[in-house]
């Protein structure tokens, strides 16, 4: 069995994947159904993640976004008690949805057109000579080894080059979290006792 | 890398097509996020858009051998949380005022 064909088959089944997922979440008349359609989404992209040898990332792409995020909005759904089907053949604004086929198909046209006429500039993927393999030299010229160089690498940009953001990235959160306490806290009445 | 047996005419797998797939998924986020009425589902909408800026993050970093494309796709996973977590909480508040509301029904933010 030739590696190009199975990476070509990795790659073709994740898109689809990918696709399918993507069509059911915007398809799917049932909010819950929707959110598992972005759950084979998800698994899509950490699939191709793993491909481009990202594997830190593939990792905490199924971590936080299907094990966190989906579940976060399957919560919601089943909290707020909107997991009925709505009826999508309702078009409030009659134009809309010709008008919005029009733009999605001129974006992904022109951002197609770009990416094939760019084309010999991006590079080329060399399989089995990503970001992680063994005996190739960091910026400092150190030789990785091991395995797990992908999350070295990863650290080592990380918390160098971009630590104050990586800081930031606290606050951020931080804010985050109080901000939606404070939001979805229930005040007493104005004028009830304080 | 060497390619034999009935693949010889087949190329390899080329950053071009992540981005053309990557472009795809967020084609398809954009159309649902204009479409779709139901909040909760125009954010999973929005989160498919965040996918496909991270495929093609990814995917440059790896033909580019450039490790600050995965750093840039740490930050939109946290940035991406935080949003949700945000935009489900003031969809907690409204929906709790107003239960079934749509997008179109929440046209004004006054309570």
């Amino acid at each position: 069995m030739n590696t190009t064909f199975l990476e070509y088959v990795v790659f073709f089944v994740a898109s689809l994947m990918m696709l399918g997922g993507a069509i059911g979440v915007i398809l799917f008349k049932n909010p819950v159904h929707a959110a598992l359609g972005l759950v084979l989404t998800l698994f899509g992209v950490a699939v191709q993640f793993v491909a481009q040898e990202a594997h830190f990332l593939a990792a905490v792409q199924v971590i936080v976004y299907a094990g966190a995020i989906v579940v976060l909005f399957l919560f919601v759904i089943m909290l707020l008690g909107v997991d009925r089907a709505v009826d999508l053949s309702i078009e409030p604004i009659p134009i809309q949805r010709p008008l919005a086929a029009v733009m999605t198909v001129g974006l992904v046209g022109l951002v197609s057109a770009a990416v094939i006429k760019a084309g010999d500039a991006i590079g080329t993927l060399n399989p089995g000579l990503g970001l992680d393999v063994a005996g190739e030299t960091t910026a400092d010229g150190q030789n990785i080894v091991s395995n797990d160089g992908n999350i070295q690498q990863l650290a080592r940009n990380l918390y160098n080059d971009h630590v104050l953001a990586f800081q930031l990235t606290s606050v951020l959160l931080i804010v985050a979290v109080v901000g939606t306490v404070l939001l979805t806290r229930k005040w007493p009445k104005q004028g009830a006792a304080t | 890398m060497a390619q034999t047996g009935s693949c010889d005419v087949i190329a390899a797998v080329e950053p071009t097509w992540y981005l053309i797939v990557s472009s795809l998924l967020f084609g398809i986020g954009a159309f649902g996020l204009l479409v779709r009425r139901n909040p909760l589902v125009m954010f999973m909408c929005i989160e498919l858009m965040l996918n496909a800026a991270n495929l093609t993050f990814v995917a440059l970093a790896t033909s580019l051998g450039d490790i600050n494309g995965q750093t840039a796709v740490f930050f939109v996973m946290v940035v991406a949380a935080a949003e949700v977590v945000v935009g489900l909480g003031i969809l907690v508040s409204i929906l709790r005022r107003r239960p079934g509301a749509t997008a179109d029904d929440l046209a004004e933010l006054k309570g």
